[in-house]
């Protein structure tokens, strides 16, 4: 199998089956330590400082979150008072709109903020995350399917630097992986 | 722990320290297990029941058609609402379902700030019903402006007459509350669903499921990397749904608060109401919840625990109600307000509506005392009676808000009567047979309770797990010897 040249380099990497989360997480350090870099773990569920372990630091889709709801409030007070003072002022009672009357703009500003801000949670997690991909390579895996039922699963791609085809097959089995399949392209 | 029984119990060891609590998992279920049962759910056969309960609704749902097509063709008169009791039960209607529409948000995103991991059985079941609350509520104010093709008149887009909407009015604050509660909760609903979808995905046998599911887990493969901005999404999806539900029914309130009405010009209505929300939708979950464990095998998973959770819940908010009326009767025989103490006297004395406050007060105040009892919030036929009178008092409590005030105005010249006409009262019965056939159909294709989120509060899915159980062990030696 490692003679062919043809093989390796259709390949996709190795999908291994851990036993357990905490087996995962043990793994997971070790695969830092040992330097690769384009990997992962496949769980059912967040597996509890698995980003500790993998050493991934802070999310930054709150700063995505902040740039959405800051347009929505943004959005708000121009809607409002381009329409209310320049476009059509609306005297109802006899209560008059202006700067002043801000206080009556503030629930639409708080909903528009809000909604905003959620559509930039929605869409800024799909850029990260780079979904919807309907396709992937790990999905002609039987072993890796198991990642949404009850299987702990790490992935190293053959791309990584680091990867090699035999010492990185040893390598899993040493840090306790059970079942190993490569993946093809 | 010593001295108790708690060490033979699977306790998590690191709530054993402290106070021993239940499992939120019975029987120590396996992951696999709950992938089965949760999953099993879609893909076998429905149970005769679930046909016994849809066609019945699906019917209440056609005559929910007939009488908008009847209203539309004929006109809004068809409706027994005039004045000067405008708002009939149009409006009664859809404050009750916009309520019964807050539970849901406030188990996924309240609960989940909170750090309350019973929600973890509950959650999907109860987004599923607000949302299916909301398109039920959003039907009565939509066909009450009288012309519904003119509905697209309350968005702020420019119209043939040049005029722009009123952003002072709270009737325009609610189109964009309710508008934006019911997008904010499809997509924290919708992010909660990609992982359970993708196991559907992944289990699916027959191309078509296989394709949906496909299609709508959008590719999910639950890589750590995906995990860590998902958890960052769902949390700041649940910090944004917090004040949004709050705003919501205080937004509903302000409908009422704002105007000058006796009885309904009160700074009391947005934590009330609120909290009446909160009461009337936790009602709501569990009347659904109770029949929806016992008929899939669910025991394991919404545990007695969970009901006591929800039937606490409903007796601090019940509570709150109850203070809530009281002090409304106290401001307005403490204040100086005529018409508002004539307004209070009406509606608790000698008013044409004051049966209904009566019934009010019994269903949502009186009513769930009972569970301050243990014994009421573990029997469950006591928890499903008491949970129905709320549902029927907290209708009766928008009833009673709404027209007993304006039926009795300022002058007693403006006074009248209302009863609402068979029209109302079959599309109101619709609304039923809508909500309960949705319901119906999302626990026919979707995951009723959210699979990766139980499997997540396991004790076993602690990365830490064996190290714990070993320090229990030791623990428990040292103990005894």
């Amino acid at each position: 199998m490692s003679t062919s040249s043809e093989k390796s380099s259709s390949l996709f990497g190795y999908v291994a089956e851990f036993a357990s989360a905490s087996d995962l997480y043990h793994a997971a350090e070790k695969v830092r330590e040992e330097g690769f870099r384009r990997w992962d773990v496949h769980t059912p569920y967040p597996v509890h400082g698995m980003d500790h372990a993998m050493g991934l630091g802070k999310s930054w889709l709150s700063a995505v979150v902040l740039a959405g709801g800051a347009t929505g409030t943004l959005t708000a007070l121009l809607l409002q008072f381009f329409t209310q003072v320049s476009l059509y002022p609306t005297v109802v009672q006899s209560k008059p709109t202006n700067l002043f009357t801000i206080p009556a703009f503030f629930p639409v500003t708080f909903e528009l903020t809000i909604l905003l801000a959620a559509f930039a949670t929605v869409f800024g997690l799909f850029v990260f995350i780079m979904l919807p991909r309907w396709n992937h390579p790990l999905f002609n895996s039987k072993l890796f399917s198991k990642f949404s039922d009850d299987g702990f699963i790490m992935v190293i791609e053959a791309r990584d630097p680091k990867f090699k085809k035999e010492q990185t097959k040893d390598f899993l089995k040493e840090i306790g992986a059970g079942d190993i399949e490569e993946v093809a392209h | 722990m010593a001295g108790t029984n708690s060490a033979d119990t699977d306790v998590h060891p690191s709530e054993a320290e402290g106070v021993a609590r239940e499992p939120l998992v019975l029987n120590n279920r396996s992951m696999g297990w709950i992938t089965d049962r949760i999953c099993g759910i879609v893909e076998n056969r429905q149970p005769f029941i679930w046909w016994v309960l849809f066609v019945p609704s699906v019917c209440l749902f056609l005559c929910l058609l007939f009488t908008l097509v009847y209203l539309v063709s004929t006109g809004v008169g068809v409706w027994g609402n005039n004045q000067p009791v405008a708002w009939g039960w149009a409006i009664v209607n859809f404050v009750f379902w916009i309520g019964i529409g807050h539970a849901g948000t406030l188990i996924s995103a309240i609960l989940f700030l909170t750090r309350q991991k019973w929600r973890t059985s509950v959650n999907r079941a109860s987004e599923a019903m607000t949302l299916i609350a909301v398109m039920c509520a959003g039907i009565f104010p939509g066909f009450h402006v009288g012309r519904f093709w003119m509905v697209w008149f309350l968005a702020p887009v420019p119209n043939a007459n040049a005029i722009w909407q009123n952003f002072k009015s709270p009737l325009l604050w609610d189109v964009f509350a309710v508008s934006t509660y019911f997008t904010v909760s499809v997509i924290f609903w919708y992010i909660g669903l990609i992982p359970d979808l993708a196991t559907l995905r992944d289990r699916a046998t027959k191309k078509l499921p296989k394709f949906l599911y496909g299609f709508f887990s959008l590719g999910w493969r639950g890589g750590n990397r995906h995990w860590r901005h998902y958890e960052m999404a769902y949390l700041l999806l649940a910090a944004l749904s917090t004040p949004l539900v709050l705003s919501v029914h205080s937004v509903v309130s302000f409908d009422f608060a704002t105007s000058i009405v006796p009885g309904w010009h009160t700074t009391i209505f947005p934590p009330y109401f609120v909290a009446g929300a909160i009461f009337g939708g936790f009602a709501m979950v569990l009347t659904l919840m109770l029949p929806v464990r016992k008929l899939y095998g669910l025991e394991d998973l919404i545990t007695a625990k969970h009901i006591d959770n929800m039937a606490k819940i409903i007796l601090l908010t019940g509570t709150i109600v109850g203070y809530a009326y009281i002090m409304e009767l106290f401001i307005s025989y403490y204040g100086a307000n005529k018409f508002e103490s004539d307004a209070f006297h009406l509606r608790i004395l000698s008013g044409p509506y004051t049966w209904a406050y009566y019934c009010m007060f019994f269903c949502n105040v009186i009513a769930p005392q009972v569970f301050w009892f243990k014994w009421s919030r573990h029997n469950l036929w006591m928890v499903f009676i008491i949970v129905n009178f709320v549902n029927a008092g907290m209708w009766f409590e928008r009833f009673v808000i709404i027209p007993t005030s304006i039926a009795r105005d300022f002058l007693p010249g403006q006074w009248g009567y209302y009863s609402p006409s068979w029209v109302e009262k079959l599309m109101f019965l619709g609304t039923f047979g809508m909500f309960f056939m949705l319901f119906l159909l999302f626990i026919r294709f979707l995951p009723v309770i959210a699979a990766s989120e139980v499997k997540g509060v396991l004790p076993e899915s602690d990365p830490h797990y064996p190290e714990w159980k070993r320090l229990r062990e030791k623990r428990r030696k040292s103990t005894s010897s």
